[in-house]
């Protein structure tokens, strides 16, 4: 494997760790305010959805990034109302989103355009188009640094940095803000918070509509970005992925950025090298990289490797004692 | 309770009136969906041609999930639908599960083999087709490296790529076919993103022309390849219209002209045996239109006749995957 190989592995596995890391953050601050959330999955169907829709009857790629963040955003307020307000199971809550965002995405989508749950494809400004960082044709020929600048850094579309760039902010905001500090307290012990004063519904639903908007924008990359147009069932269980890389993570940001870009790279060098030969020896099949994911989360999660101990009071509703 | 027994029987009722339908046929496709732009779409159009030249209806049904398979091939048995044709190749179990119990009923299943009295198994000689693209590829490529993404790991989509390599390295011995699969779930079948990133990842290998045998994941492929400006092939359907000038063709399958015939046939059907989609028979082929005329090239398209000739002749034999699990020019 030569040196721009490397670069170009990476490269794919920065497109393939957005959208696990946007919905990975998305998860973190509903996980972190004590409410699971499966539902990820179906926020992100319905924002793809709606994006590619939107984005293709304004020629807006900007348009459709904003709707699909609404779809998103009114999926967790269904979300944040059936487990917040009426306490019901959050599990069911959000498996319950899941199958409706798959459901209302092919039937809505089979009514309008009668391309079987596809959206028409995306062209020009419908979709968004890459970004060339500054010089980064000038430096291209500079050794070393100058592929890692003009393959790896430059040349994404606009969400990859958003991306990234939401990482520090997620971790500024959780760890160093007011919010931040409620937020954790609201998912260890809610009842401290309340008795501080402070809403725990409302904090709940604070981080609900946070979920939504990062949910939404990560569907819209999906569909708008890496795809251009919405097909059914597009997101593939990467809503999953997402929330066992946040288990990985242990509720952490900076580790959660680390988790989606080791579950990216495995993506990525599955897809490059599908059987990977080792000295001659033996082979190891394309079947086990992709698994890889899954298994890491398990051991993880068996206590093998440090100790995931979710937020305290993740999953229970709050009961305001009288 | 008394509310729960009129509403029983209200649907005891509604079932009843249901089964007294007319004997129409009956088409059941697979998780991609009637319009995956693919195979599923092409088994559609079948339909709908036959719909509108005779001026008759069918029914259809689109699956959800696996689990609802045998469920769908009673229903439409018991509804009186005959013949009933399934388009896919995992109908194959189900099928035989439940063929037995509607002797009356003729059953007609696309890509796969059902052994039984009532069932006619229409299978497709893809390795054939998917020579020609090959063949196609390789003069088309500069770099001298192609592509193959498939859907679903089964031998079905290895047969695609077996057939394509075989014709590739029939023109150019020293070119590098790289070959991937999407996945190994039905999910692989419906997976643009996937489908996208594993073009990017054969073209930063060198790969100059991709072809996509993986239903809706296609989609993906062929997008990418037009906005990296490479060159993609189309599968099942004539995809060529998808992005005129950026397709090389598309390796058809002829899955509408078996729902057509089995359509006209009707209950005449011939059952209990095998039919083999050939290129001999027009069962599969490439597609040539407006869209990709100036991809193809005189010398391409008199290389590529006169194999298909070949082919048909007996000269040239292309190794089929499914005879023996094994393709002779490349490893899985």
């Amino acid at each position: 494997m030569d040196f721009l190989q490397f670069i170009l592995t990476l490269d794919s596995t920065l497109r393939l760790s957005t959208v696990l890391l946007l919905a990975c953050l998305a998860g973190l601050f509903s996980e972190r305010s004590g409410i699971v959330d499966i539902g990820l999955e179906g926020k992100m169907l319905i924002s793809a959805f709606v994006a590619a829709a939107i984005a293709y009857e304004t020629g807006s790629v900007w348009m459709g990034l904003a709707a699909g963040m609404l779809a998103s955003l009114i999926f967790a307020m269904i979300h944040g109302v059936a487990s917040i307000i009426y306490r019901g199971d959050q599990i069911i809550s959000g498996v319950a989103l899941n199958f409706l965002a798959s459901g209302l995405t092919v039937v809505v989508g089979d009514a309008l355009y009668r391309q079987g749950g596809q959206t028409p494809t995306l062209a020009g400004s419908a979709r968004f188009s890459e970004i060339t960082l500054p010089f980064a044709d000038a430096l291209r020929d500079v050794p070393i640094l100058g592929p890692i600048y003009s393959e790896l850094i430059s040349g994404h579309k606009p969400l990859v940095y958003v991306a990234f760039l939401a990482v520090p902010l997620v971790w500024w905001v959780l760890f160093r803000t007011r919010f931040g500090l409620r937020l954790r307290a609201v998912g260890e012990n809610p009842s401290s918070v309340d008795t501080a004063g402070v809403s725990v519904v409302g904090m709940r639903f604070k981080a609900l509509l946070i979920t939504g908007l990062l949910c939404g924008i990560a569907g819209a990359y999906l569909s708008t970005s890496q795809a251009a147009g919405f097909g059914k069932e597009m997101t593939a269980g990467r809503g999953y992925i997402a929330l066992a890389a946040l288990i990985f993570a242990k509720w952490r940001p900076l580790h959660a950025m680390g988790a989606c870009l080791l579950f990216g790279l495995l993506e990525a060098v599955s897809n490059l090298y599908p059987n990977i030969d080792v000295f001659g020896l033996f082979t190891i099949p394309v079947q086990f990289t992709q698994t890889l994911p899954y298994i890491l989360t398990v051991i993880i999660l068996g206590g093998f490797i440090g100790r995931a101990m979710p937020p305290n009071a993740i999953g229970q509703p709050y009961v305001k004692e009288r | 309770m008394t509310l729960m027994t009129k509403f029983l029987g209200a649907s005891a009722a509604l079932a009843l009136s249901a089964g007294a339908a007319l004997a129409d046929p009956a088409i059941i496709f697979d998780l991609g969906g009637k319009f995956d732009k693919s195979f599923n779409e092409s088994a559609h159009n079948g339909a709908q041609r036959w719909a509108e030249e005779t001026g008759e209806s069918y029914n259809e049904f689109e699956i959800q999930s696996d689990a609802q398979r045998e469920q769908a091939i009673r229903r439409f048995a018991e509804n009186g639908n005959n013949p009933v044709v399934m388009a896919g190749f995992s109908w194959a179990t189900p099928l035989a599960e439940a063929a037995g119990d509607y002797p009356d009923t003729k059953f007609v299943i696309i890509d796969g083999v059902v052994e039984a009295e009532n069932v006619q198994s229409v299978l497709f000689a893809e390795e054939q087709g998917s020579y020609l693209v090959g063949m196609m590829a390789a003069m088309a490529s500069e770099s001298g490296t192609v592509g193959f993404i498939g859907g679903m790991d089964i031998p079905l989509i290895r047969n695609f790529a077996c057939g394509y390599a075989q014709g590739v390295k029939a023109v150019n011995e020293d070119a590098e076919v790289i070959a991937n699969m999407t996945g190994t779930t039905p999910a692989a079948w419906n997976d643009p993103v996937k489908g996208s990133e594993l073009t990017r990842a054969q073209i930063s290998q060198g790969a100059d022309v991709v072809y996509a045998a993986a239903g809706g994941t296609g989609v993906g492929v062929l997008q990418t390849a037009a906005d990296e400006g490479i060159l993609s092939i189309g599968v099942d359907s004539n995809q060529n219209y998808l992005h005129p000038g950026q397709v090389l063709t598309s390796m058809m399958k002829r899955v509408d002209n078996v729902v057509y015939q089995s359509f006209m046939t009707g209950e005449d059907i011939e059952t209990g045996g095998l039919r083999i989609m050939t290129l001999d028979n027009g069962g599969v082929g490439y597609a040539l239109d407006e869209n990709n005329a100036e991809l193809v090239t005189d010398e391409m398209k008199a290389a590529v006749d006169e194999a298909a000739a070949a082919i048909a002749a007996g000269e040239i034999s292309v190794h089929n995957y499914n005879s023996d699990e094994s393709c002779p020019v490349m490893s899985f």
